[in-house]
């Protein structure tokens, strides 16, 4: 579903994508994570075009970002992406925040819309907020619109960029459940999280970034028990216990 | 008499200084300054956002055109573009334009220069993560301005749109040097006329135009307000 081969990035001098090689299959979800600054936002970024790629092979979906002439906007219509900061349309309800994109894009008429969005509030269980406008959601709530928003599109593939680390610790669980009900539903996704619950409980893969490079690739079973690299050995110390 | 001063020149001929000869004539004084601004405050809403819009295409050719056209006219004194107008666009259109539509012309052109840059500045002054969110859904950036960017910034611009409607009452007063005959025309012609009054006439109209400019800064610090107020609930 997804390929990297040979990918590379750089930000001026910056190396922050250096030869990445990887594979996401259908229906599989992917955790990546490694410390600040590893470049894992950035990849997951380049999978719906956000940050272009400058060398190598990137097929996601059966269409090939480095091909130019690859329609991106259709591309991306496949994809739906969840940010850290939600980054929902602060002047729009959260009902029109979830139909825009089928209406203008799927060119789904608007009651068929809103019949398909309600269906998406009642699954993160937000129905009745339908009027809302985000500020007045909390930052849990304001999160799981935008995955009703990125679900509404019907996509192929769901990314989740740090989706919880904008968020006050007693919303976290709620945002998680619906990524794992998500996850469970067969939904091939790829997440960029230091939630090390949810990659043990639901990823089928770990991936652990440093330095724009993949230094581990492993079953989380296998990632946490025994950690091979000692980046990885470090990070997991550091993000299981803090204060020591 | 208040304090000297002889104000019965200006309360003897007051329809003249509110509308000019209208509904005998052509329409002159406040109503023709208000016409003026209103028209041009119109176009320039059009203009602005049209080059605001083109100062910030992803296409470098494009944008730079744009910013050498609002830098030349920004970098030009008002009084200039009005002159250029005046004298320019009747030979080039083969005259017959009222000198009324000159002036338009020539502060349409000035506003929206400035306008382009409030335009600008709205539109780079909302968050990156809105466009990368409406273009991760499948939306053409076009689509992503049109539907998601504009009415937020739009919103946002209103408090500096309105006190750019008050710049352009006080640039109408220009428009007396070509011989349109807005408030101040009225008043120069009213003081050749009669001479004695010089101070009377020019203390009336900076008062009139002292009322105007005062009533739409209230008006855009009362809708900054409700803004404000509405985007904290």
């Amino acid at each position: 579903m997804i390929r990297f081969e040979g990918v590379h990035k750089w930000f001026g001098p910056l190396h922050v994508l250096n030869n990445i090689n990887l594979r996401v299959k259908p229906g599989e979800v992917v955790v990546v994570c490694g410390p600040s600054g590893s470049g894992k936002s950035t990849l997951i970024r380049t999978i719906n075009d956000l940050e272009p790629i400058n060398e190598g092979k990137l097929v996601v979906a059966g269409m090939d970002l480095s091909d130019r002439k690859t329609d991106i906007n259709k591309l991306r219509a496949e994809i739906g992406f969840v940010f850290q900061q939600f980054n929902l349309y602060p002047h729009l309800t959260v009902l029109k925040n979830i139909t825009l994109a089928p209406i203008k894009i799927r060119k789904l008429d608007r009651k068929t819309a809103e019949e398909q969005a309600m269906a998406l509030l009642e699954r993160v269980g937000l129905a009745e907020k339908r009027n809302a406008h985000p500020s007045q959601l909390s930052g849990g709530q304001q999160q799981r619109v935008a995955i009703a928003r990125g679900l509404a599109m019907k996509p192929k593939i769901m990314l989740f960029d740090e989706p919880t680390s904008a968020l006050d610790p007693e919303m976290i669980g709620e945002v998680l459940q619906v990524m794992k009900d998500l996850a469970v539903s067969g939904m091939t996704m790829m997440v960029v999280t230091h939630e090390m619950g949810f990659a043990r409980e639901v990823s089928h893969r770990v991936v652990f970034m440093d330095h724009g490079t993949v230094l581990e690739e492993a079953e989380p079973e296998e990632f946490f028990k025994n950690p091979q690299h000692d980046r990885a050995q470090q990070f997991l110390k550091q993000i299981l216990s803090p204060m020591h | 008499m208040i304090g000297g001063l002889d104000f019965t020149v200006v309360w003897k001929d007051l329809p003249y200084f509110f509308l000019g000869r209208y509904p005998k004539g052509p329409l002159g004084g406040v109503g023709l300054t208000l016409y003026l601004a209103v028209v041009s405050l119109f176009l320039s809403f059009i203009g602005g956002l049209i080059l605001g819009l083109l100062s910030v295409s992803r296409n470098r050719l494009i944008k730079w055109g744009s910013s050498a056209v609002i830098q030349t006219i920004r970098g030009m004194p008002l009084l200039m573009v009005i002159f250029w107008m005046f004298f320019l666009l009747p030979s080039l259109l083969g005259g017959g334009m009222p000198a009324s539509w000159t002036v338009i012309t020539a502060l349409t052109l000035f506003t929206s220069s400035y306008m382009s840059e409030i335009v600008r500045a709205g539109i780079l002054g909302i968050p990156k993560g809105q466009t990368e969110a409406a273009i991760s859904t499948g939306l053409s950036h076009r689509q992503a301005m049109l539907h998601i960017i504009l009415p937020q910034a739009l919103r946002n611009m209103i408090p500096s749109f309105v006190n750019q409607f008050v710049s352009m009452i006080k640039d109408t007063s220009l428009a007396f040097i070509v011989g349109v005959s807005e408030l101040t025309q009225v008043a120069t012609q009213m003081n050749n006329r009669t001479m004695l009054y010089p101070t009377e006439i020019f203390l009336f109209i900076a008062v009139i135009y002292f009322i105007l400019c005062f009533a739409f800064t209230e008006l855009s610090r009362w809708l900054e307000r409700r803004l404000a107020y509405q985007k904290a609930i």
